[in-house]
């Protein structure tokens, strides 16, 4: 029963949203690989799954920014995945970003380098088999540049035109592309920050919109119907005005 | 970040952190020299709030093993009872003791050592702990258990994450053959009436009555006393027989804003108390575990309804002995008053002793909410004096404002506590706002 389901796997499957993603994908019975650094708590996170859902699961070690690897990792799976869902990001800190071009780098790695070239290896690979579904988890602050979080924005902003692209390369071969924009949400990487409490989403919440994008086999979705309109006036500001807000 | 507990007061700004793994919750507890743990933020006042940094530890969820033939179920502590729940009633499993709310997490259930509507048999959630593991505060991950760091179990059950941040849970679950409970209702003229009633259905698994707190005189002390039992598949209907752990899915309404503070006043309070005494239908019925357990639950953020000032769930227990005498007292001063509210909860607790700190204690205990305003906190220091002179305590998972006197007269492990807190190095490491107002 379970292995007619589509496999999924999930790289960076330790965050709180890939972790609520991977129990719905579960409790739907779907078989998963776990990929991510830290190996000790993704075996914990899928005997968890297996208690959970009686789900199938394995797990991978896997790093995003080392991209020599990507290749040599896809190929070494025991079997090709279904459906690939990106979850890794990292937001990092603005000022420090500014101050340390080091610290920018590691967040515009995590953010565009590491998800578009390892999307790029999976596409590939898809594209060979003529099916398959790539989703990646962008977000609304690569719509427009704000100076609270550019560098994390723009390489959002980098990685959303990526998924676009390679949606419309694929879109004649099987393969779909789902980009998923989440506003604000409750996990570990916003701790702390005090969060407008109607736009701001649970990690489940992530989850159950990433499910449904797949099952509806949508192109581009945003976590919250009201983070579409947030986004549309946002766009629709003028520079010479919108360069002055602080939002 | 401004947090609060669930009668949203006091509000305190506090430095949020969070965590998940067991590695990742040591590495945080050996960074922070002041921190306590915040699961999903029920308790009521100051408990999970500590401005220098306040541990969410809701993503500390993983199941990590079940027992399908004991029962018994080891997880990590932010996972959420609600989880729980969905998962294992199909399976034919429930918790042991549940409090009156599915939103906690299994550590805030071992911090508070909740009871449930079953403690008058089963005892408080301690009771039906096997194990936890303990992070202390020197970093050291200990298990423990009644026969293993005695002392450190006993501190830990109902005391309030003031011990060490609780990383596991180990429990026994037990087996259920059906999602139904038998409902018995019962309507009891007054006070006295009631504690007969409840004293004569001991032998019922669950018991508690709601109670009209703004009836006097001869009426003091009305309720309707709800009995339940885990139905058993021939109870069933035809239709629910042949699915019998399954239930009905609802859809939950959320209070969508705060409430004026006007709304709820002695008159609207009265009529609602009286409509629902009337209206109720004694007897027997049917219900699912979600109605019968979590009423409220239904309506998320119900906390709401009381305004912005917030609220304080006053919960006292008193001796089994001065408990007529007390209860008695306790109704008249709130009814002449005026001020009782929704939701005023009676119940029998039965003589199994938990932690250090654990609430329950042989006797009745009393559950009110008052909107948070200088008149009904007037009124709580009057009702103090009470529970003290009758040799009662408050509960620390509802308490926002008593005095720490009230608390040391109330809670005799106390001492016992507060050296363990000094021995393990506890005491400066994990604090909180509701441990220095207390001077734990």
């Amino acid at each position: 029963m379970t292995d007619s389901k589509s496999r999924l796997l999930i790289l960076g499957a330790n965050s709180d949203m890939a972790q609520a993603t991977a129990r719905i994908f579960a409790a739907h019975g779907h078989p998963l690989m776990l990929a991510g650094r830290d190996l000790a708590r993704l075996e914990s996170l899928a005997t968890d799954l297996r208690l959970r859902h009686a789900a199938t699961v394995s797990v991978h070690r896997f790093d995003i920014l080392d991209t020599a690897s990507h290749a040599g990792f896809v190929a070494a799976l025991p079997v090709l995945p279904d459906i690939a869902l990106c979850m890794v990001g990292l937001l990092g800190q603005q000022r420090e970003s500014e101050r340390d071009s080091a610290q920018a780098s590691l967040v515009l790695r995590s953010n565009f380098e590491g998800p578009a070239l390892m999307l790029g290896v999976l596409a590939n690979a898809f594209a060979a088999r003529g099916s398959g579904t790539l989703i990646g988890i962008s977000s609304v602050a690569g719509d427009r540049g704000r100076a609270a979080n550019y560098v994390y924005g723009s390489a959002k902003a980098g990685f959303t035109a990526f998924l676009s692209g390679l949606r419309n390369r694929l879109a004649r071969q099987g393969v779909q592309v789902i980009t998923v924009k989440p506003g604000f949400v409750r996990t570990r990487m916003t701790e702390g920050m005090q969060t407008p409490g109607f736009l701001t989403a649970d990690p489940e919440d992530v989850g159950r919109a990433v499910y449904q994008a797949w099952s509806r086999q949508r192109d581009v979705i945003y976590v919250g119907p009201l983070w579409r309109l947030v986004m549309v006036a946002i766009n629709a500001l003028p520079e010479a005005v919108f360069k002055k807000l602080s939002i | 970040m401004k947090l609060a507990g669930w009668g949203n007061f006091p509000s305190v700004d506090c430095r949020v952190i969070s965590a998940a793994g067991q590695d990742a919750l040591r590495a945080s507890v050996m960074a922070e020299p002041s921190l306590i743990a915040r699961g999903n933020g029920r308790s009521y006042g100051d408990a999970a709030l500590n401005p220098k940094a306040t541990l969410l530890t809701r993503r500390h969820d993983h199941i990590i093993a079940f027992d399908p033939v004991s029962g018994l179920l080891t997880a990590e502590s932010g996972l959420l009872l609600a989880d729980l729940l969905d998962i294992f009633i199909p399976r034919g499993w429930f918790p042991p003791v549940t409090p009156g709310t599915k939103f906690v997490t299994l550590g805030g259930m071992v911090a508070a050592d909740v009871h449930g509507k079953n403690h008058h048999g089963a005892g408080s959630f301690s009771n039906h702990i096997e194990s936890l593991d303990v992070i202390q505060a020197d970093g050291r991950v200990v298990t423990c258990s009644r026969s293993q760091h005695a002392d450190l179990f006993a501190a830990t059950c109902g005391g309030m994450g003031l011990t060490g941040l609780i990383s596991s849970v180990s429990f026994r679950m037990k087996p259920i053959r059906t999602a139904w409970i038998r409902q018995q209702t019962i309507r009891c003229a007054n006070l006295t009436d009631a504690m007969a009633q409840i004293e004569a259905t001991q032998h019922w698994t669950y018991s508690v009555a709601w109670i009209d707190c703004l009836s006097g005189g001869a009426d003091a002390g009305r309720c309707l006393l709800y009995l339940g039992e885990h139905a058993e598949p021939d109870e069933l209907d035809a239709r629910h027989a042949a699915a019998p752990l399954a239930w009905p899915r609802r859809r939950l309404v959320r209070v969508p804003a705060y409430f004026p503070e006007w709304v709820l006043n002695g008159y609207s309070l009265q009529a609602f108390n009286a409509v629902y005494y009337r209206t109720a239908r004694p007897g027997s019925a049917l219900v699912d575990w979600q109605s019968y357990f979590y009423p409220l639950d239904a309506l998320l953020d119900w906390n709401r309804i009381y305004g912005r000032g917030g609220f304080t769930q006053y919960q006292c227990v008193l001796p089994k002995a001065a408990s007529a005498a007390g209860l008695q007292q306790l109704l008249h001063v709130v009814a002449q008053a005026g001020m009782g509210a929704f939701l005023a909860v009676l119940k029998q607790f039965g003589d199994h002793p938990g932690g250090d700190m654990s609430f329950p204690m042989a006797g009745y205990t009393l559950a009110m909410d008052f909107p948070r305003q200088a008149r009904s906190l007037a009124l709580m220091n009057e009702l103090d004096a009470i529970v003290a002179d009758h040799g009662g305590r408050l509960y620390l998972a509802k308490d926002a404002r008593m005095q720490a006197a009230m608390l040391h007269r109330g809670y005799a492990g106390l001492e016992r506590f507060q050296a363990f807190r000094q021995r393990s190095s506890a005491a400066n490491r994990f604090t909180s706002h509701l441990a220095e107002r207390l001077e734990l």
